[in-house]
C-alpha cells in the first residue's frame, strides 16, 4: 500500500470521485473543445478538400488549449479546498503526489480527447480509426500532463494564475505540438509506424526526459 | 508511539523570515510526552508559522526540528506519520462526504481496518450521524470537528492545533477539551495556539508566549499554577500591547 | 546594524573595483571593436555594408546562449544548495540574457530584410531563438508574479532548468520540421562566401568584447540586487524602530 503505486491510485480515485460529484472539469472542457473546431472552421475558411490537410493542426491546437484549461482547473480545485496541503502533510512521497496528479490529468484529458476525436473526424472529414493516431495522441497528451502538472502547481500560486500557466507551458511543449501535428498528418494519411519517422520517438524522448526531471523538481515547487 | 524519544518535539535555534521580515529567530522549543504546550502571542507573532514549520509544511531557514526523535529534514515522511494537524482550513474536500474524506486520508496514511477506525473517530467528534453528508453541507463548527477527526485518524504522537476553538460552539469546545485530556493522559503530546487565555490556561500543561521572534516561558519552568498564570496573563497582555 | 555594515562592504574596495575594472575593459574593447567593424573590416562583396551587422549579431547570439547556460547552472545549484548567491547569479544572467536575445532577434531582422528579402523566416536558428526568448521572458514573469521571494527563486529555478533542457529538443524539432517544409531561404551562412581572414579575426575580437560586456552586465545587475536587498533591510529596521 505504501509503495509508489498505492498512494498514486488513492489520489486518482479521489480525483475521479470529485469529478463525478462536481462535473466541472470534463464537461466544460468538452464544450470548449467543440467551440474551438467551430471557430477554426470559419477562421481558416475550411473549404471542402482542405479539411484533412488542416485537421491535425486544428486537432492539436484544441487539445493543447484544453489541456491548459483542464490542468489549471484541477490545481485550482486542490488549492481552494486545501487538498494539496492535506496531501503534503500526509506521509506520501512527493513523487507519488506528482505522479498521481499526472495520471489524473492524463485520464481526464484522454477521456476528453476520446469524446472529441470522433466529432472532429466527422466535422473535419478524416479517419480517426488509426492505431498510429491513437498512439500519437496518447504520447502527446502524456507529455502535456507531465509538464503541465509541474507548471500548474507553480502557476496556481502566482498572481494572474490563469495567464501564467499558458505562458510557462506553451514554449516548453512546442516540440510536442510540432511532432504531434507532423505525426498525426501522416497517421491520418494512412501511414504506418515506420512512415511516422522521427516524430513519435521525438515525443517519446520528450516524455521520458521530463518524466525523470519533473518529479524531482516538483518537491521544490510545493515546499514553502 | 512506536519509538520513545526523550521529548515529543525538540526544536533548536529555529529561524524563519519572509523576505526581509524575520518572524522567528533563534527559537528553542521542547515538548515532553504527555503534555500540552499552549502558545500565546499577538497576531503576526509567528504562532502559525511555528506550527507550520512543525507540521513540515514550511521550511525553516535555520535550525533543526525532531518529532518523536525523527529529524524533520532527513526523515520528513516519518515525522508526517506522527503528527496530526488542524489549521485554519479543514483540508477536507467539500464535495466528498466526511466518511469519504476520512477513508481517503486513512488510505494515504496506509491504515489497516480503516472503516472501523473512521467510525471510531467520527463518534469521538460526535459526527456519527453526519458521516455520509457532504462536507459542503456541514456548518463551520462541524467542519472543524471533521478536521479534528482527520487529524487524530492515524493516532499521531503529536497534535498540532492552530486556534482550534475558533468557530466551535460551547459543546464542541468541551468535546475537544475531553479529547485533548484523554490524548495527553495516554502519553501523547499537543501543541496548540489560542487567543483564549482562560481556555489555554485550563487546557495547557505549559504555556509559552511568542514575542519578538522568540518563545518565552513566563514563570519558572513554565508549569502552570496560579502564580504562573498571573505572570502569563501579564506577559500576554504585554505582548499584545507591543504588537499593536 | 547589519544593514549599515552591508552598505559599507558594498561601498568598499572588494567587488566594486572588480566591477569597475570590468566596465573599463568592456568599454575600451567596445570602442576598438566599433573601429574595427566600421573602419577596418572590408565591405562584403555581395552583401555590402549590411554585412557588418554580422559582427554584432553572432557574438550577441552566442552570448545569449551562454547566458542561459549560466541561468541553468545557477538554477540547478540553487535548488541543490539553497544559497541566495546562486539565485542571484541565475537571475542576473537571465535578465542580461533576455536583453541579448532580444538584440540577437533585432539584429537578425535587420540582416534578414536586405539579404533574404523578408523580415522574418521560420528558419531553425531563428525559430529556436524566438522560443528561447519566450522561455526566458516566462522565467522573468514567474519570478515577478510569485507570492513570496523564496517561491520566486524556486519557480524561476524550475523554469531555468526545464527551459534549458527543452532548448535542444526545440531546435531539433524545428530543424526536422524545416526539412519537410522547405522555403526559399536557407541558413544564415549560406549566401555569404567564407569569411576572409580579417573578417574572422574581427568576429573573434568582437566575441571576446561581448564576453567582457556580458560579465560586466551580470556583475552590475548582481550588485544592483544586493543594493535592493540592503534597502529592504534598512526599510525593515526603520519600521521596527518606529514601533
Amino acid at each position: 500500500m505504501n509503495g509508489l503505486l498505492g498512494p498514486i491510485l488513492v489520489i486518482v480515485w479521489k480525483d475521479i470521485l470529485l469529478e463525478l460529484r462536481s462535473r466541472d472539469l470534463v464537461v466544460s472542457i468538452l464544450v470548449f473543445g467543440l467551440l474551438v473546431v467551430v471557430v477554426f472552421n470559419f477562421a481558416l475558411n475550411n473549404a471542402p478538400g482542405r479539411a484533412a490537410e488542416l485537421a491535425p493542426g486544428i486537432l492539436w491546437v484544441a487539445f493543447a488549449f484544453s489541456a491548459v484549461l483542464a490542468m489549471n482547473r484541477a490545481f485550482v480545485r486542490e488549492q481552494e479546498q486545501g487538498g494539496l496541503e492535506g496531501l503534503l502533510i500526509s506521509p506520501v512521497s512527493r513523487d507519488a503526489i506528482f505522479l498521481g496528479k499526472v495520471l489524473t490529468s492524463l485520464i481526464f484529458m484522454l477521456l476528453i480527447e476520446a469524446a472529441l476525436l470522433p466529432v472532429y473526424a466527422v466535422m473535419l472529414d478524416f479517419s480517426a480509426l488509426s492505431l498510429t493516431l491513437v498512439l500519437t495522441i496518447f504520447l502527446g497528451t502524456l507529455g502535456f500532463a507531465v509538464v503541465g502538472t509541474l507548471f500548474s502547481a507553480m502557476a496556481v500560486q502566482t498572481r494572474s494564475r490563469e495567464i501564467m500557466l499558458p505562458v510557462l507551458f506553451f514554449p516548453v511543449v512546442l516540440p510536442i505540438i510540432i511532432a504531434a501535428v507532423e505525426a498525426s498528418t501522416r497517421a491520418v494519411g494512412g501511414e504506418t509506424f515506420v512512415g511516422l519517422g522521427r516524430w513519435l520517438p521525438l515525443i517519446g524522448i520528450f516524455d521520458a526526459l521530463f518524466l525523470v526531471i519533473c518529479p524531482w523538481i516538483f518537491a521544490f515547487v510545493v515546499e514553502e | 508511539m512506536s519509538t520513545r524519544s526523550v521529548e515529543a518535539i525538540e526544536a533548536r535555534s529555529l529561524e524563519k523570515s519572509f523576505g526581509e521580515w524575520p518572524v522567528l529567530w533563534d527559537l528553542d522549543l521542547s515538548v515532553p510526552w504527555g503534555q500540552t504546550l499552549v502558545l500565546f502571542g499577538a497576531n503576526g507573532a509567528g504562532k502559525t508559522t511555528l506550527l507550520r514549520i512543525l507540521a513540515t509544511h514550511v521550511r525553516a531557514d535555520q535550525g533543526s526540528v525532531a518529532v518523536a526523535g525523527y529529524n524533520l529534514r532527513s526523515r520528513p515522511e516519518e515525522v508526517r506519520r506522527r503528527i496530526g494537524v488542524v489549521g485554519h482550513r479543514s483540508l477536507l474536500y467539500e464535495d466528498m462526504t466526511c466518511r469519504e474524506n476520512l477513508v481517503y486520508y486513512s488510505r494515504l496514511f496506509g491504515l489497516k481496518n480503516h472503516n472501523s477506525r473512521v467510525d471510531e473517530v467520527l463518534e469521538k467528534v460526535r459526527l456519527g450521524d453526519r458521516a455520509d453528508h457532504r462536507v459542503r453541507t456541514l456548518s463551520n463548527g462541524m467542519q472543524k470537528r471533521a478536521a479534528i477527526a482527520r487529524a487524530i485518524l492515524h493516532q499521531p504522537d503529536v497534535l498540532l492545533l492552530d486556534e482550534p476553538e475558533a468557530g466551535l460552539d460551547c459543546d464542541s469546545v468541551s468535546i475537544l477539551g475531553t479529547l485533548l485530556a484523554e490524548w495527553t493522559e495516554s502519553g501523547r503530546s499537543v501543541v496548540m495556539t489560542t487567543h483564549d487565555l482562560d481556555l489555554g490556561l485550563s487546557w495547557g500543561h505549559r504555556a509559552g508566549v511568542l514575542r519578538g521572534g522568540k518563545l518565552n516561558f513566563p514563570g519558572d519552568a513554565g508549569e502552570l499554577g496560579s502564580v504562573v498564570n498571573a505572570n502569563i496573563r501579564q506577559a500576554v497582555a504585554d505582548a499584545l500591547g507591543a504588537g499593536q | 546594524m547589519a544593514a549599515t555594515q552591508g552598505i559599507k562592504s558594498s561601498g568598499g574596495l572588494g567587488i566594486p573595483s572588480l566591477k569597475t575594472g570590468m566596465a573599463a575593459i568592456a568599454g575600451v574593447m567596445m570602442l576598438v571593436d566599433l573601429y574595427f567593424i566600421f573602419m577596418v573590416a572590408p565591405t562584403d562583396a555581395v552583401l555590402g555594408h549590411v554585412q557588418r551587422v554580422f559582427y554584432f549579431h553572432v557574438p550577441i547570439a552566442i552570448m545569449s546562449f551562454l547566458a542561459f547556460f549560466v541561468v541553468f547552472l545557477g538554477s540547478l545549484m540553487y535548488l541543490i544548495k539553497r544559497t541566495p548567491k546562486w539565485d542571484a547569479i541565475a537571475h542576473a544572467s537571465a535578465e542580461v540574457g533576455v536583453v541579448f536575445v532580444t538584440l540577437a532577434l533585432l539584429t537578425g531582422i535587420i540582416w534578414a530584410r536586405p539579404v533574404w528579402n523578408t523580415w522574418w523566416t521560420w528558419e531553425p536558428r531563428l525559430t529556436t531563438t524566438l522560443i528561447l526568448w519566450l522561455i526566458y521572458v516566462a522565467y522573468l514573469m514567474v519570478r515577478s508574479y510569485a507570492p513570496t521571494e523564496s517561491k520566486a527563486a524556486i519557480y524561476a529555478a524550475v523554469m531555468g532548468i526545464i527551459g534549458f533542457v527543452d532548448v535542444p529538443i526545440v531546435y531539433y524539432s524545428v530543424v526536422w520540421w524545416r526539412s519537410i517544409h522547405p522555403s526559399p531561404v536557407v541558413g544564415p551562412f549560406a549566401e555569404s562566401d567564407a569569411l576572409t581572414g580579417t573578417m574572422s579575426l574581427i568576429l573573434l575580437y568582437s566575441l571576446i568584447t561581448f564576453v567582457f560586456l556580458f560579465i560586466y552586465m551580470v556583475m552590475e545587475r548582481m550588485s544592483l540586487r544586493k543594493m535592493e536587498e540592503e534597502l529592504g533591510k534598512i526599510r525593515f529596521s526603520l519600521r521596527r524602530r518606529r514601533r
